[in-house]
């Protein structure tokens, strides 16, 4: 038996790329999300282009009671082989937005913190029975510190990553890897009609790397590599002076 | 849990940027809003331009000219509508996204024996793209165009709703939608018929031809070959005019060992002078001399004789700043010959640094309204684009016209409104089609407006 990436917020275009990573290794995919007629698409283009066994699967991150039933049927479909895990689903409203609206801050909260810590948390005991598996989860370097344009968004994936130390000290006696990709700007829908980004990211090129850094083990890493020394300059940065940038 | 969750996730609204496109040619810069869908769902989305604009399919841009440009309108771009739906090994039927390229149908299904059954000359063209032109290969004379082997597709149209499209279901909306430069609707799907190959390679046969004459008898000795092309020195003039390698092909039993390909990189814009006649005439004596006076075998994998310019990403860059253009037309046997000779002519007295020009036989009338293909011969070239070259391309056009021919809208960017007229019969058809599908022009392109469409 196969093993099987259960792939959360599968209609995002960085996961659609790392499905077909995963595809092309082999892997067997459950497709979560809420776009259900294009899980469906991808679920054929999958199972076309490598062979593999690919099943949509509805999945809400902000719908917690749900969370539990889910899991159950992703163990269920990946029978007897290992679990594994990416987490993509996220939003990014505008931070004027969220200033303007409580429902939309709230919301923004909910579906990449709340919904994840929740999905995660109904994951660990599937993960600890298994022993083994890999859980790889989408930050951001917006998470490394909080910039004026992004905060809010930026706390969300901060809190994010210090679920996932948190959750990688616990899953690691079972042999759990859990990996936190700090990543820079993706060229996708979330990121199209916003102004030029730095260092942009093809979702194909990005999916492949991250695909490489995950057989690598985990802990965090910040995807393309060049964030690294970028995001150390911009957090070592004193106060006064990162103020006054409009970044 | 809060009640906006009830409604149907539609997620966010669709993102317009503002962008500068350029055809292949790179000739002009075109500003418009794009949008590009990543999934069936939003391209609906996108069929709502703002600002009341008009708008067209963008696929892999590789059209030379402006039929997937809208200066100051918007496009939608299609490349991430990129899925799989469908196959049936039995019977070789593909269904797919519009953003599908032929790379992707190389690298799925010739391993499991089946090639597109027509295929424009780089890889890197969408299925979307290609219906909308109805694009040949070097197969035409046998295979016809692209829109003759699409069973049907699924056509969104400027009103929003979705059409699946049969040649018996809606022959007119078929044969308008094939070829018909993405002017009555986006294609959001479609189902075409893959051949068969019984290995990954074919055996190519290369000889060399002294003129003009000799390669029209040697196509029509090579008539019963599945490929054949003609790649002529377009600088060659005098008793050598149209001298140049006349390429066959068969599907070869044999396979070959073939690297998954890489692509090196064309760094920069060349400087202008790089292309001048000099270095030009000495690239294409080079072509000519590589294959020796006796004739030369090989078995050759598909994806090098089907898409030989792919070995170098970006080389249109190597007409550096200013771009260039290309000309095909197709013209029919009999005027066309004398054709042939004045388009050559005029292009080696013009002293246009030309690489190789491309002769093909086309076999048959495309099954498009404004489809190219029809009987006759095709010659394509390029022409750096230069002070005052434009003035050549008025020439070719009249010469096109006059014998009957045809100028090609995947590579066009100068072809007057009279000469479409004049080329292309069953225009008015074509926008009767229009009328009833986009009373009110929301689908439009700067090719659609410079043409009189
Ligand atoms: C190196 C090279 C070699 C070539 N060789 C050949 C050849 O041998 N034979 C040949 O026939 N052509 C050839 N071409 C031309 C090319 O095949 C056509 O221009 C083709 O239409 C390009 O497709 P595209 O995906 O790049 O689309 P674009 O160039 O982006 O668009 C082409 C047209 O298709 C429309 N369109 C795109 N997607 C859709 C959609 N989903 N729904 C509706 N309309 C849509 C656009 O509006 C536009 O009118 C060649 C081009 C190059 C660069
Ligand atoms: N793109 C970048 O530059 C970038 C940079 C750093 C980090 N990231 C992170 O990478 C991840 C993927 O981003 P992307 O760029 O691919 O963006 P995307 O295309 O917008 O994908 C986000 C996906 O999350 C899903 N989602 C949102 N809310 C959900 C919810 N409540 N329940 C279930 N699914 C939900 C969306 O599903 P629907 O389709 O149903 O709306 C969508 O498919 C995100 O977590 C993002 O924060 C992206």
């Amino acid at each position: 038996m196969s093993d099987t990436w259960v792939i959360l917020g599968a209609s995002s275009a960085v996961a659609r790329a790392f499905a077909r990573e995963a595809a092309s290794h082999g892997a067997a995919l459950v497709l979560a999300g809420r776009d259900m007629e294009d899980l469906e698409h991808q679920a054929a283009d999958l199972a076309i282009r490598y062979g593999v066994p690919a099943m949509p699967l509805r999945f809400e991150a902000r719908d917690l009671a749900t969370h539990a039933g889910f899991v159950a049927e992703c163990r269920r479909r990946a029978g007897d082989g290992l679990l594994n895990v990416f987490l993509a689903f996220g939003v990014m409203p505008d931070q004027a937005a969220a200033d303007a609206d409580p429902e939309v801050a709230a919301g923004m909260v909910e579906a990449n913190f709340t919904g994840a810590a929740s999905v995660l948390g109904a994951l660990a005991p599937v993960l600890e029975a298994q022993r083994g598996g890999t859980v790889v989860a989408l930050g951001s370097v917006a998470g490394d510190r909080g910039r004026k344009r992004n905060f809010l968004y930026g706390a969300t994936k901060a809190a994010l990553l210090v679920y996932l130390q948190g959750y990688a000290a616990r899953l690691s006696g079972a042999g759990v890897r859990v990996l936190c990709i700090k990543a820079g700007p993706v060229d996708t829908g979330m990121t199209w009609a916003l102004p030029k980004l730095p260092f942009m990211a093809s979702p194909r090129g990005f999916a492949a790397a991250a695909w490489q850094r995950a057989g690598k083990g985990g802990g965090s890493a910040y995807l393309p590599g060049i964030w690294w020394p970028v995001m150390t300059i911009i957090r070592l940065l004193p106060t006064p002076i990162f103020n006054k940038l409009n970044i | 849990m809060p009640d906006t969750l009830a409604a149907p996730a539609a997620t966010r609204p669709t993102g317009w940027k503002q962008v500068s496109l350029q055809g292949w040619g790179r000739s002009s810069l075109s500003p418009c809003l794009a949008a590009r869908p990543e999934r069936l769902r939003e391209l609906h989305a996108a069929l709502d331009a703002p600002e009341g604009r008009t708008l067209i399919a963008h696929g892999g841009g590789r059209s030379y000219g402006d039929a997937a440009l809208n200066t100051d309108g918007a496009v939608v771009v299609t490349g991430r509508l990129d899925r799989i739906l469908g196959f049936d090994p039995a019977t070789g039927e593909l269904v797919a996204e519009p953003g599908v390229t032929f790379a992707d149908l190389l690298e799925v299904f010739l391993p499991r024996g089946f090639i597109a059954p027509v295929s424009p000359g780089t890889s890197h063209v969408t299925l979307g793209g290609a219906l909308a032109n109805d694009v040949h290969g070097k197969n035409h004379h046998h295979a016809g165009s692209f829109g003759e082997h699409v069973l049907w597709f699924d056509l969104l149209l400027p009103d929003g709703r979705m059409q699946r499209v049969s040649p018996e279901s809606d022959p007119a909306l078929f044969q308008a939608t094939v070829g018909g430069i993405g002017l009555t609707g986006i294609v959001a799907a479609l189902c075409l018929r893959l051949t068969r190959v019984p290995s990954n390679a074919l055996a190519v046969s290369r000889r060399r031809v002294r003129n003009l004459d000799g390669f029209l008898a040697a196509f029509e000795a090579a008539a019963g070959a599945t490929w054949s092309v003609g790649w002529i020195d377009a600088l060659a003039g005098g008793a050598s005019l149209g001298r140049g390698v006349l390429e066959t092909a068969e599907p070869s039993e044999a396979r070959v060992e073939s690297r998954p390909p890489r692509a090196r990189r064309f760094p920069v814009d060349a400087p202008g002078w790089l292309l001048n006649g000099l270095s030009v005439r000495a690239f294409n004596e080079l072509y000519w001399r590589r294959v020796p006076a006796a004739g030369q075998q090989a078995t050759v994998p598909y994806r090098q004789f089907l898409y030989p310019l792919d070995a170098i990403d970006g080389w249109n860059r190597m007409y550096g700043k200013q771009g260039f253009r290309q000309f095909q037309c197709v013209v029919p046997p009999g005027p066309g010959e004398a054709a042939l000779r004045r388009l050559l002519e005029t292009v080696a007295a013009g002293g246009n640094a030309s690489f190789l020009a491309v002769l093909k036989v086309m076999g048959r009338d495309g099954p498009g309204m404004l489809s190219f293909g029809m009987p006759g011969y095709s010659l394509a070239l390029d022409i750096p684009a230069r002070p005052g070259s434009e003035a050549i391309f008025t020439q070719l056009e009249r010469i096109t016209r006059d014998s009957g021919g045809r100028i090609y809208l995947a590579k066009d960017s100068l072809l007057s409104a009279e000469g479409f007229a004049a080329m292309y019969p069953r225009a008015g058809e074509f926008r009767a089609v229009r009328e009833r599908v986009d009373p009110q022009r929301r689908l439009s392109s700067d090719m659609a407006r410079r043409i009189g469409l």
